[in-house]
């Protein structure tokens, strides 16, 4: 069953289109990952299918449900939501925030378990206004949670967070999925898109620009290495793409990059081309292609820039 | 499983009680209102006149005062002294002594029948000189004083306090916060569940409501137990007051909460609600001094039919309920005798208070 659809879904702010077209299906059990740089129109999306936005145009369904009818409250109490950006109640503790949640939702986990699952037991006493934004962001995740959702929808879940908190809240996500939950998740880090997604799309300006597996998308780049320079500004990006088995160069602040096949085969090229032109190369690294280097490719701009 | 109205509710009610600031204002504030205005604006009745005495008789006649059960501070002055002390307004009345206290003497009362006491001082003073100079009474005044409930100003204040009270508490207590939850994101977050939306302001109600009951036992019985603000009406009807004026403000905080953005515009959104009846509704003086066309307007607030309420006001429909009660139902409202008509408040003393 198809967990969500959407269908040349437009999605706007007054006069403002954020979301343009959008063509998306989430399959029950995956784990749907939504990429893109700020202002993409990740979170407009999100929120629409929380049903907290109506459609301009197109449709939307989740779990074969439109918004707006009478069974909109069953439907809320198979969503697990966390935010991009809540913040609850200063002066609650932890457990009372968990408590709260819970008594929306008729069927739910064991408050103490969840609470203790996202490594907060030991704050479980503490205001919400003491604790850290790792914590915030796992208490946010534990009311997401504690009404044993279908679906969780996740909003930047892990911005801002150091790398241990990032791998924990993984660690918990994955374990939603493989207890059968479906996930929707946005994220500017496609490291982690590439740990926990399936499938993910990638948005710019309001559209899905690159649809697939991680492994599909950086395997449609036709290229699977990464050539990365440092060099000054003589070495124009015309000549490198006419060295033969180069697919792609494109500059990343002051780096080229050159999207090829085989590196060995073109390195020397590159520095002969380099030497010609009486330019310095400082720098040469090479890696294998990332969902980054789809991203750079398909918008010529970093998943992390604004 | 839990209620969510009733953990809605309990989570309210923890937000607001771990509020220091909010408790404050809530709990404190109105204490120290009461309390300053209270000390301000306290009778004054029982305050001596100050008397000078010019004369070769005056310092014999300086301990006399004491006849006078204290209504008289007699002092003696050199003739200057003493009426540049009366143009100042520093002392209520000056009386030129003869040579000596003997029939046909004449005695000279120097004083501006205009000013709040001096006519008084002026009828105590000769008094007490015509007794000194062997005057008998021919008649035996039996002075029985009647002390008059509820007729100081605290009495009309606590009532007002308590009106101004359920008035701030809901506007802030509801407005405010249902606009810093939409800020925060909150109400989205909520709105994603699956919580009926009736019970997130059912649960605004009860919070209230809890607090409405802590908040108006609080101020009446610090009332009673410091200045002796009793409850003359019945209690039940305190508290059906209390809550019809819930109902009133949680509405009109829900109104102003329901379409602003920012906490600044809701801040100001609602002083320019309360401002009006703050000043005009009663809370602190009697609008019934502001003129008679303004009343219509005056009347259709809503504190000033909470206040009218509260206070029992024998003109008004919901007699007998609240603060001050039955003692004084024939009575002016206090507030004319004491804040606003310093010489009705004379001219009650007159009446009642002979010491
Ligand atoms: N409340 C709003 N009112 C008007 N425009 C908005 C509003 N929220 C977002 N937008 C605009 O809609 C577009 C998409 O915004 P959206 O928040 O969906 O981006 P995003 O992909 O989630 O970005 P980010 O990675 O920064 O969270 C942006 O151009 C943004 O300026
Ligand atoms: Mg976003």
């Amino acid at each position: 069953m198809t967990a969500i659809i959407c269908r040349d879904l437009v999605l706007k702010y007054a006069e403002l289109v954020a979301v343009s077209g959008l063509n998306l299906e989430v399959e029950t059990g995956e784990c749907f990952g939504l990429l893109g740089p700020n202002g993409a129109g990740k979170t407009t999306t999100v929120e629409a299918i929380e049903g907290l936005k109506a459609p301009h145009a197109g449709s939307l369904e989740v779990f074969g449900q439109v918004w707006g009818t009478r069974r909109d409250r069953a439907l809320r109490k198979r969503l697990g939501v966390a935010l991009q950006e809540t913040r609850l109640p200063d002066k609650l503790t932890v457990r009372e925030s968990v408590r709260l949640f819970a008594s929306f939702y008729g069927n739910t986990s064991s408050q103490e378990e969840v609470i203790g699952r996202l490594g907060l037991t030991e704050k479980a006493t503490a205001r919400v206004e003491r604790l850290s934004g790792g914590q915030k962001q796992r208490l946010a995740l534990a009311c997401a949670l504690v009404g044993k959702p279908d679906l969780l929808i996740l909003d930047e879940p892990t911005t801002g967070l150091d790398p241990t908190a990032r791998l924990a809240i993984w660690d918990i996500i994955l374990e939603f999925k493989a207890m059968g939950g479906t996930v929707l998740i946005t994220t500017h880090y496609m490291e982690e898109a590439e740990r926990l997604c399936d499938r993910v799309g990638i948005m710019h300006a309001g559209r899905v620009v690159a649809l697939g597996s991680p492994q599909e998308l950086i395997g449609q780049l036709g290229a699977d290495q990464v050539i990365e320079l440092e060099a000054s500004l003589e070495l124009s990006d015309a000549e490198l793409g006419s060295i033969e088995g180069v697919r792609s160069v494109s500059r990343r602040g002051d780096r080229v990059v050159i999207l090829c096949r085989f590196p060995a085969k073109v390195l020397p090229f590159v520095f002969e081309a380099a030497a010609r032109t009486g330019a310095t190369v400082s720098e040469a690294k090479l890696h294998p292609s990332t969902l980054e280097d789809v991203f750079v490719h398909l918008t010529g701009r970093r998943l992390a820039d604004g | 499983m839990a209620s969510p109205l009733i953990e809605l509710t309990r989570a309210r009610f923890l937000e607001f009680w771990r509020d220091p600031s909010a408790l404050f204002w809530v709990f404190v504030f109105p204490v120290i209102l009461a309390v300053a205005l209270g000390l301000a604006f306290r009778e004054k009745g029982d305050e001596a006149a100050k008397v000078a005495l010019v004369g070769e008789l005056a310092p014999h006649l300086v301990g006399e005062d004491t006849r006078t059960g204290g209504a008289l501070e007699l002092i003696a002055l050199s003739r200057d002294e003493a009426l540049m002390r009366l143009s100042r307004g520093l002392v209520d009345l000056v009386v030129e002594l003869p040579v000596a206290l003997e029939p046909q003497a004449k005695i000279a009362f120097h004083f501006d029948p205009t000013k709040p006491g001096s006519s008084k001082a002026y009828l105590e003073a000769r008094e007490l000189l015509e007794r000194k100079a062997g005057r008998h009474d021919v008649l035996v005044a039996v002075p029985v004083h009647v002390s008059k409930p509820a007729s100081r100003y605290i009495d009309f204040l606590i009532p007002g306090l308590v009106g101004l009270n359920i008035m701030g508490s809901c506007m802030w207590g509801l407005g405010y916060t249902v606009v810093d939850s939409r800020r925060r994101k909150l109400l989205k977050r909520f709105a994603v569940t699956p919580m009926r939306r009736a019970d997130f302001l059912l649960s605004f109600g009860l919070s209230r409501l809890v607090f409405l009951v802590l908040e108006v036992a609080f101020l009446v019985l610090f009332g009673w137990l410091v200045f002796g603000v009793a409850v003359r009406g019945s209690i039940l009807g305190l508290v059906v007051v209390s809550f019809l004026g819930l109902g009133a403000f949680t509405g009109l905080a829900l109104l102003i909460a329901s379409r602003t953005e920012s906490v600044e515009a809701a801040a100001g959104w609602m002083n320019f609600v309360q401002l009006p009846m703050w000043l005009l509704s009663g809370s602190f003086f009697d609008y019934t001094r502001f003129p008679e066309v303004t009343h219509p307007f005056i009347k259709a607030l809503p504190l000033t039919a909470l206040n009218d309420a509260l206070r029992a006001d024998p003109e008004s429909p919901v007699s007998g309920i609240l603060l001050q009660g039955c003692g004084t139902r024939t009575s002016n409202y206090p507030t004319q005798t004491v804040l606003a008509f310093p010489k009705d408040a004379e001219n009650s003393h007159f009446g009642m208070d002979t010491s």
